[in-house]
Parts: structure tokens; C-alpha cells; sequence
């Protein structure tokens, strides 16, 4: 049963009326004020329950050449632990020798544990506009779900994650492309904003916790979920660098400079964004 | 684990290998990926999002630090003197284009991306950074409000200072985070012009 799930209640009809009264204001002269009335309408409804069911009976399908669920993937807490984990992610695997993200982890235990080849799902990670949902959303959409309320805590005990959190620091400054942007140019400042949207400072507990703790999230303005790796990819997209891989490296690498520097903030995912 | 790992672990897994069971050790610093190195294993080239421009020029080098600072005073003079030099002014003299077309760039946030057509011209996405038309509600923090820009007047110096701040803004900032849209030809000499006038006319919606 999904955190969401007791509150759904009247959702659908909800979700229809949000749309209907969302589309003429897309472009509103104050998007957070319509966002934030969005909010407060939702009250504590969520339109990503669904996605979160989807994630959880993707969860417990069995599939792959081996036949088996994703539910002995291990996340870090234990092999079958969902509860919390992905607020201690991303983290050192012994078993991968590598430090992995939510996503990485689940393409891991596809590959492992159902022995499939994911692939495919690379080619297409994450949905575009009208588009059903991926696998990989739903899935990220139950375990953040079940993360809800848990503390951030990503860990820098393995020397492993202590060099992806320096790499992801460097990779945070690097200033590339035609227009000289890194991640620095939009996320190092407080209480900036670029058009209407506020840009939280990475650098700092607070901009860095309000960020990590709000993906995957429900992105009012698409009308779906949007995971982190997606977010990556889209930052990297509008610095004019070419397209970040899902579960890459350098992706995991800032997820973790942006967990570490999160450390005691709560989980809210997935949140309602604009 | 087939892609996974051919694709973006085989490296973290070769010095999880080297440094081996149960011991501390850590890889020889020789096989450390740099930041570069990671970026260009993490992305693919997408449309006219190519590899090459993970390749940093001396400018995007320095001022690849939290400190933002582009080194030494002697670093910081080398830089401004190489960004002052890379300033090509109007051919025919003539600084100011039309504001309502310089509105258009100014509002436009395509361009270079890998979605975006290359055919079509790119903007200059003035306002998701600075407040210019004060009645554009939409507007970025990240840089300084240019409402009223146009107060300063169009001396010659006014418009030698605005056209080379736009064309490469290193020469006042060493490491400004602005882009330089002339030295990176990300926007053509009308394209500018138009910017200019924008700024500078005494019609433009920016100065009213």
C-alpha cells in the first residue's frame, strides 16, 4: 500500500479540473502564484499515486529470462528494504564496485537479478510528453514514495563515495559549452530565480536539501513525473553540453555532492513541481 | 549487468579491482579520472550538442573554481586583455538595430540546445537572467536589473562599453557567468544591434 494511497479519495476528478484550469494560464504572468493555488487545492493529494502504483506492481512483477520481482534488489539498506533508502542514495555497492543512484541501482538488479537486457530501456529512460510513463519512472516513483519523511543521510564512509563527491563538486564548477554555463552559473547564488522559477543554491544545507528532497517530482506544467536523472539531463540540455547518460558516472557524482551537502533535510518526494 | 557496466562502470570497477581485498588502498593517482573525463564517459553527442564542447578554452579553465576568481592578478589581467582583444565592433559604426526585434531575442531562450533547430536563429535569453521591459513580470535575479538601461545615453564610450559587455563580458568580469554572445557567435552583428537598441533607444520599452 503506497503512503499516497489512503489520500486519493476524489483525485481523479481533482486531476481533470487541474488540468482543464491549468491550460489557459501556462504562460500566466505569475506562475507561482497558480502553482501555489495548484498546491493548495491538492492539499495532500498527489496525482503521482498513480505512478507510484504503477512503480509498485512493477516492483513485484516477476519478469526477465529469470523470472523473478525486483523485490530482493538491494538498495542499500538490505536486500528487500524499500523504506527509506532512497534517502541514503546515492551510495558504494559491494556488489556492483561502484557507487550508484536510484536508477543506476534499479537497471543493476534488471540486469542481475532478472537478467535482462536493459537496453532498451536506455534507449528510452525517461517519457516524453504524452507518453505513457517508463518502467523506470514508475519504479523510482514507489521508492521515493516510501522514502517520504525519512532524513538524508548519503554516506562518505567508503573512499569510493568520498571521490564521487569531490568529482561531483568539480564536475558542479566546470564551465563548458558555447555559453560558459556549469551548474554553478544558475545554483550557486540564494534567492535567485530564473523567468519566475527560484533556483536553489547547491552549495548550501538548505538549497542543496530543499532540491534533493523534492525529485523524482509531478511536474504540474508536463502532467507527469519527473525523476532526478531527468533533471540532470534537462540542466545539462539548457547548459548546451550534449545529453547526460541515466545512471552515468558524472550524474551520480552530482547527486551525491547535492546529497552530502542535503544531510538532515526530510524527504518530500515525489513533490508537486511547477 | 552487461550495458551497465560496459558503458559507465568498467572503470570505478577496474580500480575497485586494483585496490583489492580488504585493504585500504587506494588507486595510483595516475588512473584518477578528471572531471573531464567523467563528463565525456557520462554523455552522448546529441544532434548539434557535440562532444567537442566539453573541451574547455583558458577562460572556462580559470573560472572553473567555487571561488569563481580566474586565478592571480596577473591570471585575471591576461584574461580581461585576451577577452578585451576579442571584441570586434561594428563595421559600419553603427551600434543600434530596432528594439522591438531586440525585444524578440531578448524574450527567447533557444538556441544550441540539442532540441532546438539549428536553422533558426538563436535568442539571446536576456530576460531569464535581467528585468528589462518593466512591464515583462518574468524576468530572472541572476544578473542586474536594466530597466531604465537607456538613462545612461548613447555616448560613444556607453556604446562601446554595452556592445563589448555583450559581445564578451570578460572584459569588465573576469568571470562573469553572463555568455559572451558575440566572441561565441551566438548571436549574429544585427542580432546585437537589435540588443543595443533595446537597451539604448529612447523608445524601447526598457527606458519608458
Amino acid at each position: 500500500m503506497t503512503k499516497l494511497h489512503n489520500k486519493a479519495g476524489a483525485l481523479v476528478g481533482v486531476a481533470a479540473l487541474c488540468t482543464a484550469l491549468l491550460a489557459p494560464v501556462a504562460v500566466a504572468q505569475d506562475d507561482d502564484d497558480v502553482f501555489a493555488e495548484y498546491r493548495e487545492m491538492m492539499g495532500d493529494e498527489n496525482p503521482a499515486i498513480f505512478t507510484i502504483e504503477e512503480g509498485q506492481e512493477l516492483w513485484e512483477t516477476p519478469m526477465g529470462p529469470n523470472n523473478v520481482s525486483l523485490e530482493q534488489c538491494d538498495l542499500g539498506l538490505g536486500a528487500g528494504v524499500v523504506d527509506g533508502a532512497l534517502a541514503q542514495l546515492p551510495r558504494y555497492f559491494e556488489d556492483a564496485k561502484a557507487v550508484q543512484d536510484v536508477e543506476a541501482r534499479l537497471l543493476y538488479c534488471m540486469e542481475t537479478l532478472q537478467g535482462r537486457d536493459v537496453i532498451d530501456l536506455l534507449v528510452k529512460p525517461y517519457s516524453s510528453a504524452g507518453d505513457q510513463g517508463t518502467e523506470l519512472e514508475a519504479l523510482v516513483a514507489f521508492i521515493a514514495d516510501r522514502s517520504m519523511d525519512a532524513v538524508v543521510n548519503v554516506p562518505q564512509g567508503h573512499p569510493e563515495e568520498q571521490k564521487m563527491y569531490k568529482k561531483g563538486e568539480e564536475i558542479f564548477f566546470y564551465r563548458a559549452g558555447p555559453h560558459d554555463f556549469s551548474c554553478a552559473t544558475c545554483h550557486s547564488q540564494t534567492d535567485k530565480r530564473i523567468r519566475l522559477q527560484a533556483l536553489p543554491n547547491l552549495t548550501t544545507n538548505e538549497g542543496a536539501g530543499f532540491a534533493f528532497t523534492s525529485w523524482p517530482g509531478y511536474r504540474i506544467s508536463e502532467g507527469f513525473l519527473r525523476t532526478m536523472g531527468w533533471r540532470m539531463q534537462s540542466c545539462g540540455r539548457q547548459q548546451r553540453l550534449p545529453q547526460f547518460q541515466t545512471g552515468s558516472e558524472a550524474v551520480i557524482a552530482l547527486e551525491t555532492y547535492m546529497g552530502v551537502n542535503a544531510k538532515g533535510a526530510v524527504m518530500a518526494a515525489p513533490g508537486l513541481k511547477r | 549487468m552487461k550495458t551497465l557496466v560496459k558503458v559507465f562502470l568498467l572503470p570505478v570497477i577496474a580500480v575497485g579491482v586494483l585496490a583489492g581485498c580488504e585493504t585500504k588502498q587506494v588507486a595510483a593517482p595516475a588512473a584518477e579520472a578528471t572531471a573531464k573525463d567523467m563528463l565525456v564517459s557520462s554523455m552522448k553527442a546529441k544532434n548539434q550538442a557535440t562532444m567537442d564542447r566539453l573541451n574547455q578554452d583558458e577562460l572556462q579553465v580559470a573560472c572553473s573554481n567555487a571561488a569563481n576568481s580566474g586565478g592571480d592578478a596577473a591570471a585575471v589581467e591576461a584574461l580581461r586583455k585576451a577577452a578585451e582583444a576579442s571584441v570586434v565592433y561594428p563595421a559600419d559604426g553603427n551600434f543600434l538595430g530596432d528594439w522591438k526585434n531586440g525585444n524578440a531575442i531578448a524574450a527567447n531562450g533557444k538556441g544550441l540546445q540539442w532540441n532546438d533547430n539549428p536553422s533558426e536563429p538563436n535568442g539571446g535569453n536576456c530576460y531569464a537572467c535581467h528585468q528589462l521591459d518593466p512591464n515583462e513580470v518574468a524576468y530572472g535575479t541572476l544578473g542586474p536589473s536594466l530597466t531604465n538601461y537607456g538613462m545612461r545615453g548613447q555616448s560613444e564610450m556607453m556604446l562601446k562599453y554595452t556592445w563589448a559587455k555583450i559581445y564578451n563580458p570578460h572584459v569588465y568580469n573576469v568571470c562573469s557567468h553572463m555568455p559572451r554572445f558575440g566572441a561565441q557567435k551566438i548571436l549574429t552583428e544585427q542580432q546585437m544591434k537589435d540588443i543595443m537598441a533595446l537597451l539604448l533607444d529612447p523608445n524601447s520599452p526598457v527606458n519608458q
